[in-house]
Parts: structure tokens; sequence; C-alpha cells
């Protein structure tokens, strides 16, 4: 019976191929992108605000109410965190998978790897955490700030318009480093790849002919591994726009775009605004991958 | 000679600038630890005013905990038998066969993971409003299985590249049908990166919490639980030994599933 089968779906390529892909694409192909475009759709629905129901009736009014100065201003806290997170993953990046890839050896290589793995799927709700006792006011970066006499510094820092706050765990420079903790091995581990990539015949002909390290590395190596840089940043930058949850544990009332999404399909109950909410990211995540595809990064990740 | 001077300081730099961002990844990790055995229990004090172990006790003690920690391995276990089936199924047919639309189907695939966390909660909220389903265990196991395909395909995809074809050919030369082959010439291959995919699936599953705010209705899994926490401290002794827990829970399935996968040579990462 089974064996009458097989020999059947043998001679049938196309339903074999169709039993195989018909599950998942059930899945995800009906069932998520069902959803998604059921999102797109009641971004053009609207909120009645007397009745609180919402409409269903096309118009383009919710994304009116998006083009307001306070949803601009919190879509444009999203993106600024988005690019600030992003440059300083890509800086502190850089050394660590520069010396895994031409100094370490092997076996350290493979520790190494390990190491930056371990984070990147460990608990990221733990991880961020972990920043709520560091930068608690009697925590340990409070602590250390005073025993090396640079609390004053701190201080000067948190009144700081735009990067202070209160204290350093209700501040954007708090919500900055949790971010940049927690997105970091996802900037490390493309552009380690890159590197790996970058062939040690090129290195040394620059040397060969003549070029100073320094030069090799701004001239050969750094133009080489740039599409791995842009590839970490797909998802430091995607990753920032899309969470709720740093903001809300160490950002005071000023919302980020996930925080605004929350809000208005939750408490307020106005799905169409929180749905336009969401195309904002998916709009710029749009754009980004544009943008990326022209550097090559598709072949980095 | 000089030069030779000039890139031993550049090594000494840069080993130094990659000791600093190591650090800047584990300490963190290593601060969590400390706080779990910290008397003060009101605040977040450093250093510790003194150590102690018995808030694992008070922890043991809290059926909130248990419930929460069950229906978190309950919906990770489900989650990821759904995305075990679905990711070998979608792998087979990428690897075996090419058709129209080949490269849609990665895609599709990578969406959920791709667009942010948000986009795929709500989208899955207003769908499960809009079809009238009960917010309940099966809702929370759709959102992370959804997201936990990708994992699984990209593992099993690796692993049926590297296996090749000649080894099914020469199965069914010798006549065994597409079952048989299946049962003990590809499976037996694919073993180990199925299990490394599903352990990654249950880590990403068990940990997950943007899409369960949107999918879980009045139900809470461990990482909701923590959640509330952090926005609203009242148990800080025990949501530092949670915390302790959970690294611990679940650096065990990444240590593995990097060994199950790397020591044949690939990477067991797939994000």
């Amino acid at each position: 019976m089974l064996a009458q089968f097989s020999t059947y779906l043998y001679r049938r390529p196309r339903l074999a191929l169709a039993l195989l892909l018909g599950p998942p694409l059930l899945w995800l192909g009906v069932a998520y992108l069902g959803a998604l475009a059921a999102l797109l759709v009641q971004s053009f629905f609207s909120l009645d605000h007397f009745t609180g129901q919402v409409v269903h009736r096309l118009t383009l009014a919710t994304y009116g109410d998006l083009f307001t100065r306070a949803n601009l201003d919190i879509v444009l806290r999203t993106a600024g965190m988005a690019a600030a997170v992003t440059l300083a993953a890509a800086v502190l990046a850089f050394p660590l998978a520069y010396y895994m890839t031409f100094r370490a050896t092997p076996r350290a290589r493979g520790w190494l790897y390990l190491a930056i793995v371990l984070p990147l799927w460990s608990s990221y709700l733990v991880r961020v955490y972990a920043w709520k006792l560091l930068l608690s006011k009697e925590g340990i970066l409070s602590w250390l700030a005073a025993h090396t006499g640079t609390g004053g510094l701190l201080e000067h820092w948190l009144a700081l318009p735009l990067v202070g706050g209160p204290s350093l765990s209700i501040s954007t420079t708090g919500i900055f480093l949790a971010f940049l903790y927690v997105w970091l091995p996802y900037m490390i581990l493309p552009i380690q790849a890159a590197l790996e990539r970058v062939p040690r015949s090129l290195l040394e002909a620059s040397g060969d002919l003549g070029a100073p390290p320094r030069a090799t590395f701004l001239h050969v190596t750094l133009p080489l591994v740039f599409p791995g840089v842009v590839a970490g940043s797909i998802f430091t930058f995607s990753l920032t726009l899309g969470d709720f949850i740093v903001p809300s544990v160490l950002g005071n009332s000023s919302y980020f775009i996930g925080q605004a999404v929350l809000a208005h399909q939750g408490t307020s109950g106005n799905i169409p605004l929180a749905a336009a909410f969401t195309v904002v990211p998916m709009t710029i995540m749009g754009l980004y991958l544009l943008l990326a595809r022209k550097t090559g990064a598709f072949d980095a990740l | 000679m000089r030069s030779d001077g000039k890139r031993r300081r550049a090594s000494v730099g840069l080993a130094l600038a990659s000791g600093a961002v190591l650090l800047f990844l584990h300490g963190p990790i290593g601060i969590i630890l400390l706080y779990a055995f910290t008397t003060d229990d009101s605040s977040y004090t450093f250093p510790p005013p003194g150590l102690t172990t018995r808030w694992f006790g008070v922890a043991w003690q809290r059926a909130d905990l248990w419930q929460a920690l069950e229906l978190s391995v309950r919906v990770a276990g489900m989650a990821t038998l759904v995305a075990l089936a679905l990711g070998t199924l979608a792998a087979a047919a990428v690897w075996r066969s090419r058709f129209f639309g080949r490269d849609a189907v990665s895609f599709l695939l990578v969406l959920p993971i791709a667009l942010p966390g948000i986009v795929t909660g709500i989208a899955l909220r207003s769908a499960i409003g809009l079809a009238e389903i009960p917010f309940s265990f099966w809702t929370i196991v759709i959102g992370h299985a959804t997201f936990c395909v990708v994992v699984v395909y990209n593992n099993a995809l690796t692993r049926f590249r590297r296996t090749g074809s000649s080894l099914l050919e020469a199965s069914m030369d010798l006549g065994a049908n597409s079952f048989q082959t299946f049962r003990y010439v590809l499976l037996p291959n694919l073993a180990s990166a199925l299990l490394a995919g599903g352990m990654l699936a249950f880590a990403l599953s068990f940990d997950e919490v943007i899409v369960t705010t949107f999918t879980a209705g009045q139900q809470e899994t461990l990482p909701l639980w923590i959640f509330s926490q952090l926005t609203r401290p009242r148990d800080r002794p025990v949501t530092n030994v949670v915390a302790v827990f959970v690294i611990a829970v679940t650096f065990v399935p990444i240590f593995l599933a990097h060994r199950l996968t790397r020591s044949k040579g690939d990477t067991g990462s797939s994000a």
C-alpha cells in the first residue's frame, strides 16, 4: 500500500511537492500573511471617537492622525534611537569580530563564537532585567561612579536634555545601553562572517604593495566588510524599531513606536491607529532593505 | 623592527577592546547571578549587604510561578513540535525541487522574525479577534510556532544540502520506497540537525514575550510574569531567582545545539 503510494508520488513530483509545501504554506501563507493583510486593511478604518467603535469604512483619516506632532515625535524618537544603537553596535562589534577572525587561534575562535551566540539566544527579558539592576540608583554603575569620583559627571550627563532623565534607570541613556546590549550579538555575527570571507591574499597584496596596516584596513578590509555591517544593521535597526519592552522598563512617559501600538490596541481600543503605527516600522524597514540590497548585504547574511 | 613593535601594540589594543566588548556582553549576566543571593529585598543595592540562599526556597513555594512555568513549557513544547513538522516539510520541498516562487518561500518563512515583533503580534491578535477565536493556550502556540518554523527550516535545509542526493538515489536504486528512504536514510542523517533546530525553537518560544503579549488572553507565561515584575516590581528577590533559573534553562539547550551542529562543521545559529 505504502509502496504503491510512494511510486505514485514518485511519478507525480508536482503532487509530492504540493504535499510537502502545503502545510507550511497554509500556516504561513494563509494564517500569517492573512493576518498581516487584515492588519493593513484595519489601518484604513477609523475610530469613531464618540462611540469608541471602529468604523468599517475605508478612509485615510487614521493616517492623518498619525501625522500629528505627538505621533511624529514618537516615530522620530524611535528611529533616532534605532540609528544610534546601530552605529554604536557597529563600532563595538568590529574589534571583537576582527580579533576573532585574524588573531584568535581556531580553538579560541570556537569559544568566542559560543560566547557571542549564548547571549544572542539566551533570555532577552532577563538580559533587559540585568540593566535594571545595573542602572538603578543604588546599583553598580552609580556605585562605580561614586567610587571613581565621576558621580558629578554622571549628574551632569543626566541633566542634559535628550539623553538624560531623572536617574540612569529612567533615562534615554539607559534605554540606549540596554538596546545596545541586547542587540550587539546580531551585529557581531554578520561582521565576523564578512571578515571571514575577506581573501587573505588581498591583504597580503596590499601589504606587499607598500600599504601600511592602517591603509590596508581602510581601503581593503573595510569596503569588503561593509555589506556585513549593513546586514547586521538590518537586525539592530529592525529590532529596536519594534521593541516595547526596553522603553517601558527603563523609560519615562515618552513613548516609542512599540509602546504606542500596545497602548492604542489595548487601553484605548483604537486598533486602526495601532495598525497605522505598525505600518511605520514596516515602511522604514522596507526602504532600508531596498537600500541594503544595493550594498550586497543579503549575500552577507 | 619598528613596525613590528607598532603592530604588537595595535594587537594589544585590539585584544583589550575585544575583552571589553566580551565583558560588556557577559558582565550583566554575572550581576544577575550575584543579585539572586542578595539579602536586600526592597532595592537593588550594590554591593549586596549580605548573601543568602533563602530566596531560592521562597521562589520554590510560589504557585503562580509553577503555573507560569508549566504553561511556558507546554507552549514551547507544542510550538516546537509544530515548527519541527512544518520546518522539515518546507526544507525538504525547497531542497529537492525547483519551482516557481522558491525564493518567496524562504522569504515568507523569515518574515515573522524579520518584521518587528509588534507587527507579528498585533497582526495575529487582530486576525484572532476577527475570526472570533477565544484567547487560549492554542492562540499562544499559533503565535510562537509562526516564528519558530524558520529556525528548524534553516537547520534542516543546511543538513539536507550537505547530505547530497547520491545517498537517496542509492537507497532508491536498492529498492527502498520514499518512506523507507526517509525513515532509514534521511532521518538518521537529519536527526541531530532537527534536534538542534528543535532546541533552538524551544529556547526561542520559552523566552518570547512580545508576540505573547498580544496572543495570550488572561494566561501568563513565565516571560509575561517576569515582564510584569519588570514594570511593577513587587517581588524583587523572587524575580532575581527566576532570572537565574531562566538563564540556566536557556543556556543548556543553546550550548547543546551548538555542540550538535558545530562538531560536524556548520553553525548552530540561524537567526
